[in-house]
């Protein structure tokens, strides 16, 4: 059973691991949620990175966006690292944005095979 | 291709998200003695002119660039026509819109509600300096969830955090089924 009461705990939690890194999160990662995406999967990929992210407490946050505006590429997944630099992933499944957590965000390394230049 | 509410919802809000509301309340009341589903969504973003509400239900318009058919609002309506219900839009510049939707909980084309606690969570990730109201009811359950009360509650914590997101979703999704199971 979830109650308000958890929330507390939650912040302590979060606070500490505030503390440890020191500051912001290294990366960004933004699902593409338009009804394009969507339609495409982008809900099990968004579901995905918030469950993996959790679990493993990788340095990110997982946020959703509109339309990116590349319907036949869906689900798009974007990461942003500190400095904003973007790297663009497209017809992202589950499993490959599992890898994508793993690789970039875990160990700063791009997944180059999903990125939009080597899919074209 | 939108199997469920929630998702037709979704793009209702990320119109609200859009047109830099602070404020979007989700009212969903879904009652077998009348039969019938209600959403309501209103925010309090840009609004429409008179023009542009008229021609925002028509499927051949938007105001984006990237893609030439806007869909959401139409769709949203094409829904609640096929399945016995109503559709109302009401905008005022500077003010916000209200939507409402109805359907016929019993229409055999009626979608199913879908994933409440996970719409309120995806709402959130799209931004979260935006506050969101929900209120559900259906035969078995009331339940009333706002974002401002967990942020003040986590004060300096971003709700962005995967684990609260999470929670927001679990919990809302606890609670509107809470007396059914
Ligand atoms: N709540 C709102 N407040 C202000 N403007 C709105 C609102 N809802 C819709 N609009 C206007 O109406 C247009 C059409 O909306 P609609 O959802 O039909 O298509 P879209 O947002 O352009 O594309 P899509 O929703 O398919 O991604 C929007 O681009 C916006 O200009």
């Amino acid at each position: 059973m979830k109650s308000l009461e958890d929330l507390k705990k939650m912040r302590e939690q979060a606070l500490k691991k505030v503390d440890m890194r020191s500051g912001d999160k290294d990366y960004r990662v933004v699902v593409g949620m338009a009804t394009c995406g969507i339609a495409a999967g982008a809900r099990p990929v968004l579901n995905a990175l918030v469950q993996e992210t959790a679990n493993n407490d990788y340095n990110c946050i997982v946020t959703q966006t509109g339309c990116i505006g590349l319907c036949v590429q869906e689900p798009i997944v974007e990461v942003f690292d500190k400095d904003n630099n973007k790297t663009t992933y497209v017809k992202v499944d589950p499993d490959k944005a599992l890898r994508i957590l793993k690789e970039h965000v875990g160990n700063g390394k791009i997944v180059e095979e999903y990125t939009i230049d080597s899919v074209k | 291709m939108m199997e469920d509410l929630a998702m037709h919802m979704m793009e209702i809000i990320m119109n609200s998200v859009k047109a830099n509301s602070s404020l979007i309340k989700i009212f969903i009341s879904s009652l077998s003695k009348t039969n019938e589903t209600i959403i309501e969504i209103i925010d309090d973003g840009c609004g429409m002119d008179k023009e542009m509400l008229e021609k925002v239900t028509d499927p051949f318009t938007t105001s984006r660039t990237t893609r030439k058919v806007g869909l959401g609002v139409s769709f949203m309506k094409g829904l609640c026509e096929s399945c016995d219900g109503t559709f109302i839009m009401k905008s005022e510049v500077g003010k916000g819109t209200y939507l409402k939707a109805t359907i016929r909980k019993d229409h055999i084309d009626a979608p199913p509600l879908g994933d409440i606690g996970e719409l309120i969570m995806i709402s959130i990730q799209s931004n979260e300096n935006i506050d969101y109201e929900l209120v559900y009811i259906d035969d078995y359950n009331e339940f009333a969830f706002k974002s401002k009360t967990i942020k003040e509650e986590l004060s300096g914590i971003s709700l962005l955090e995967p684990e609260i997101l999470l929670w927001i979703k679990e919990y809302i999704n606890q609670e509107i089924r809470k007396e059914r199971s």
